[in-house]
């Protein structure tokens, strides 16, 4: 890979000056930048490393939310976010034990890969994505492929999650990369069920607001039965075609309901 | 080049490095800790697999130039100086955990890593553990019931996948 200036800051304050420079790229756990990076396609200027700014690493609950540090590990989630057990679950199910104890929350919510698991979790649970100048609704952040609300150098500090009364998510795992194929999160906060599909369309993670408005009024299984999201809009590629992954999208609603 | 240290395997460790050398290259081509393989480059295949700060990683996945001050833990480091393999070299050894040993220092440093947060793992748990770790001699069942082993349990008895 080409070779770059690397900023280790000390404190987030330093960080957001040091991403205002022409070219900066803030490095999380590096677990898909650095692989980018080695193939060539990317070639940022300046690193600036938030992994282990103890700012941004921490695991609490406030006021019925799960707040994550922006630079906690996917290991450190799944360990002590027990407070929202579908979501420590999710973060322990990515990739292998190595990449969990690299990989950071706020990496993966920036990237914002169409096949990422935390982008369901956050948007199935209708997240705050808190940067170092503003917060932002779930709902708003993820935009498009690899797209989010994010401004040039602003800097993920955080995600909380509203604790649901329910939760599951069923992640359809692509063997060779532990990414989802499809993945369904399923949160049920009272009378409104919300419903986040990854790893299925090429513009990224999305609500299913069908299957939400039929499990709101009726949350079982077969509330979707006849339900299916239009395969024309969804990822087709030699690991499932599109009608195959809306397929999926259907199974694993109904198995993420059951297990809530 | 910037100059970073790190304590390797107890030992206080110092070298130049590049922003961005990889913590693989540098222990492989500047310091010569050879044991720790690149199989893959790309993070799948976890040859590479050291203990940084006492957590299982990815070496070909972190740059060294990050690590200054960090403990790194490698294959080198898990045999007593007089050669004595650990409890869970010997028993890949014992067990036939491994064939042309390419992927094995990868396997041995994520099976410390298991056996220090799970003393007694379940086979389930072993073969979940793993998943980042890939042996093309296809030799798995010997590996996890080395793990097995190696953690004092019952090696399992079930037929070879």
């Amino acid at each position: 890979m080409y070779d770059f200036d690397l900023v280790i800051p000390t404190t987030v304050a330093e960080a957001s000056t040091a991403m205002k420079a022409d070219g900066a790229q803030a490095l999380g756990g590096g677990q898909t930048l650095l692989p980018t990076m080695k193939q060539r396609l990317a070639a940022p200027e300046t690193l600036v490393k938030l992994s282990g700014l103890s700012e941004l690493v921490s695991v609490s609950t406030d006021a019925g939310a799960l707040c994550v540090g922006g630079a906690t590990t996917h290991g450190q989630v799944a360990q002590d976010g027990t407070d929202y057990p579908a979501l420590a679950a999710l973060a322990g199910n990515i990739g292998d034990p190595a990449v969990r104890n690299r990989g950071t929350i706020g990496g993966s919510i920036a990237n914002n890969d169409p096949s990422a698991c935390y982008p369901a979790g956050a948007l199935g649970s209708g997240a705050t994505i808190v940067t170092n100048t503003r917060e932002i609704a779930a709902d708003d952040f993820f935009v498009d492929l690899f797209e989010t609300a994010l401004e040039e150098g602003e800097i993920v500090t955080g995600v909380n999650f509203p604790i649901p009364d329910a939760a599951n998510y069923q992640k359809f795992d692509q063997p060779a990369s532990r990414f989802a194929l499809v993945g369904v999160f399923v949160a049920k906060f009272g009378d409104t069920v919300r419903v986040a599909v990854t790893g299925a369309s090429n513009g990224g993670v999305f609500r299913w607001s069908e299957a939400e408005a039929a499990l709101s009024a009726n949350f079982a299984a077969d509330a979707i039965e006849g339900l299916a999201v239009d395969a024309g809009d969804l990822i087709s590629d030699l690991h499932g075609t599109a009608e195959y992954r809306a397929h999926l999208i259907s199974v694993l609603t109904r198995r993420a309901v059951q297990s809530c | 080049m910037p100059k970073i240290t790190m304590n390797i395997n107890g030992r206080e460790t110092s070298a130049e490095v590049e922003n961005r050398t990889l913590l693989s290259t540098a222990l492989r081509e500047k310091l010569h800790l050879t044991g720790t393989h690149i199989g893959c480059d790309t993070s799948q295949c976890g040859a590479c697999v050291v203990h940084v700060n006492g957590k299982a990683v990815k070496s070909c996945t972190i740059f060294a130039s990050e690590l200054d001050g960090a403990n790194i833990d490698t294959i080198e480091g898990q045999a007593s100086p007089d050669g004595t393999l650990n409890v869970i070299q010997q028993a890949f050894q014992d067990h036939h955990g491994l064939q042309c040993g390419f992927c094995t220092p990868g396997m041995v440093m994520s099976a410390a890593a298991l056996l220090k947060e799970n003393p007694k793992p379940t086979e389930a748990e072993v073969r979940d553990y793993l998943e980042g770790n890939i042996c093309r001699c296809t030799g798995y069942q010997g590996i996890v019931n080395a793990i097995m082993a190696a953690s004092g349990q019952d090696v399992p008895s079930i037929a070879a996948e």
